[in-house]
């Protein structure tokens, strides 16, 4: 599936490093390969070792979601979007409630922002667990993944007991959440701050200190500050290379601008400072979730809200910050029951829009522990 | 100098990766932090609001509490839900709609309980079944009603 004009191009350029014509090889990795976590497909020149080119070829996935929820209520296209990041879902729902509500202007009660808030934190915590086991993975060890799917479980076991299920929610409806807590959230969630404090230092311990993972990941894939603003990167991959881009800190949403927490922005560009702010960001999420589950106040968990929702006539744009990044919704309205049509800015095609510069010059093997770095979720990419 | 640095590394290293070796090992040997489920042997235990499937509840008396509004048909976004409807003559002789057959596509089914939300009447619930594998697609296919049952009295 390469196109021969590109490797032409390339063989004619003084940057491809000038070196003889028969030496390029395209090959495809994917649309099912084991390290790209899903269908990516991506078509790669390479000069022996070392890769020229990463073009990352979209589609075999793409379900037209937004072009869906033009036909979808405005109650009903919320639950698409849990299949567009499924490791993000609640915060990707949390999205869309909040931009329909903002555009009628409904106040939603405080006891729904805090559980809101904290499902979110969970949301995260289970994500970046995920990534860290299947990043340990794609560099070829086995073991940290079976360490975070534990931890991840608890979590999984939290959700499946308060909102029924452990992917896709569809939790968070226009108003507030769907039904009140379960009775036990607040024990299990308690347990599971006490478990996983014990446990991640493990992670450190097993992963981050070993000297192979260090090799592999320490000045490797290289972002440098400018090119993640001009490629809009963002979550940690751009808080990596020095870029301030959380979202709860710059435009916060719900409770975001009363909880204690740092945006942890790491300066040194490569894979290892990608890993080192997403572990850090797994503590501040245990903080914020700490901070609020003892102080959840009673009262409704949702508001009262009409039974046919119609958004007056206009653009709305609401953003939140997901575990991979700024993820935003963007709906015009036509004044209709169902939208004029909805845009998702997701994180991941961004990120992966960088996959190309990270790459370049680096070898192949490499490659997959940039991938790994970025947190790439396929379908988020290609909806 | 160049022998000192090269020395201190590799015991670095070593040490970096014994102690991961050590974390592996104490979870080798510790069989009460073994976690794996035997799942087709011993059954899950799921929790109440697990959404499986969509089911119609029916008390003792083969009663539901299902008028035939549609209001989960039109709450479903994908069309998984066709409500077909009849009309029942009432004692007084007046004509009133109810329920003939509600049809329910499970393979369309996201679970996203958008249905049991509409319901005025709490005739629909989800159920904790997850083992939904057939050999035949029609199967998925499903009549929730049961046969003979009708609409508890009072329900409006
Ligand atoms: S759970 Fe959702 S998809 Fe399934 S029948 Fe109900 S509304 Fe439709
Ligand atoms: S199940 Fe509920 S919402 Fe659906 S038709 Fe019956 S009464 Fe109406």
């Amino acid at each position: 599936m390469y196109r021969t004009t590109d490797i032409l191009e390339h063989k004619q350029s003084p940057s491809a490093g000038g070196v003889g014509e028969a030496e390029y090889m395209v090959i495809n990795v994917g649309p099912q390969h084991p390290a790209t976590h899903g269908v990516l497909h991506l078509v790669i020149t390479l000069n022996g070792e070392t890769i020229i080119n990463v073009e990352p070829h979209l589609g075999y996935i793409h379900r037209s979601i937004e072009k869906m929820c033009e036909s979808l209520t405005y109650r009903q296209f919320i639950y698409t979007t849990s299949r567009m990041d499924y490791l993000s879902s609640h915060i990707n729902n949390h999205c869309c409630a909040m931009s329909v509500e903002k555009a009628l202007q409904i106040e939603i009660p405080e006891r729904a922002k805090y559980i809101r808030v904290i499902l979110d934190e969970l949301t995260r915590l289970a994500s970046h667990q995920l990534w860290w086991g299947a990043m340990a993975m794609d560099i070829g060890a086995i073991t940290p993944f079976f360490y975070a799917f534990r931890e991840r479980e608890m979590i999984n076991d939290i959700m499946e007991e308060t909102c029924g299920a452990r992917l896709t929610m569809n939790y968070m409806v226009p108003g507030g959440v769907m039904f009140d807590l379960h009775p036990n959230f607040q024990k299990r969630v308690k347990e599971f701050i006490a478990f996983f404090k014990s446990k991640i230092d493990e992670y450190d311990e097993i992963l981050t200190g070993n000297v192979i993972f260090q090799n592999r990941v320490k000045g490797i894939g290289m972002l440098s500050k400018e090119d993640a603003i001009s490629y809009g990167c963002t979550g940690p991959t751009a808080r990596a290379s020095g870029v301030s881009c959380d979202v709860r800190k710059l435009y916060p949403y719900e409770l975001y601008n009363n909880i204690e927490f740092d945006e942890i922005i790491n300066t040194g560009c490569d894979s290892f400072a990608r890993y080192q702010v997403r572990m850090q960001e797994m503590k501040q999420s245990l903080k914020i979730v700490e901070q609020l589950i003892d102080n959840i106040p009673e009262g409704d968990f949702q508001a009262k809200t009409k039974a046919v929702l119609k958004l007056p006539k206009g653009e709305f744009y609401t953003r939140v910050e997901t575990a991979r990044g700024e993820f935003g919704v963007y709906i015009v309205s036509e004044g209709a029951t169902t939208p004029y049509r909805i845009k998702f800015r997701s994180p991941g095609f961004s990120n992966l829009s960088a996959l190309n510069h990270m790459a370049k010059g680096n070898k192949i093997g490499d490659l997959v522990a940039i991938m790994g770095t970025i947190d790439l979720v396929i379908p988020d990419i290609d909806r | 100098m160049f022998l000192k640095n090269y020395i201190s590394e590799v015991a670095g290293a070593v040490k970096s990766l014994l102690k991961g070796m050590k974390l592996t090992g104490y979870y080798f040997t510790h069989r009460k932090e073994i976690i794996t489920q035997h799942y087709p042997e011993i059954k899950p235990q799921l929790p109440e609001r697990f959404r499986g499937e969509v089911v119609m509840l029916h008390d003792e008396n083969n009663e539901h509490a299902c008028t035939g509004c549609t209001a989960c048909e039109l709450a479903c976004p994908n069309g998984t839900i066709k409500i077909i409807t009849k009309f029942d003559i009432t004692p007084e002789g007046k004509k009133k709609k109810a329920i003939d057959t509600f049809v329910y596509h499970l393979e369309l089914c996201t679970m996203c309980n958008l249905c049991v939300d509409a319901c005025p009447t709490g005739a629909i619930t989800m159920a904790q079944n997850f083992e939904h594998s057939v050999f035949n697609r029609n199967d998925l296919t499903k009549k929730l009603n049961k046969p003979g049952s009708k609409v508890r009295a009072g329900v409006e």
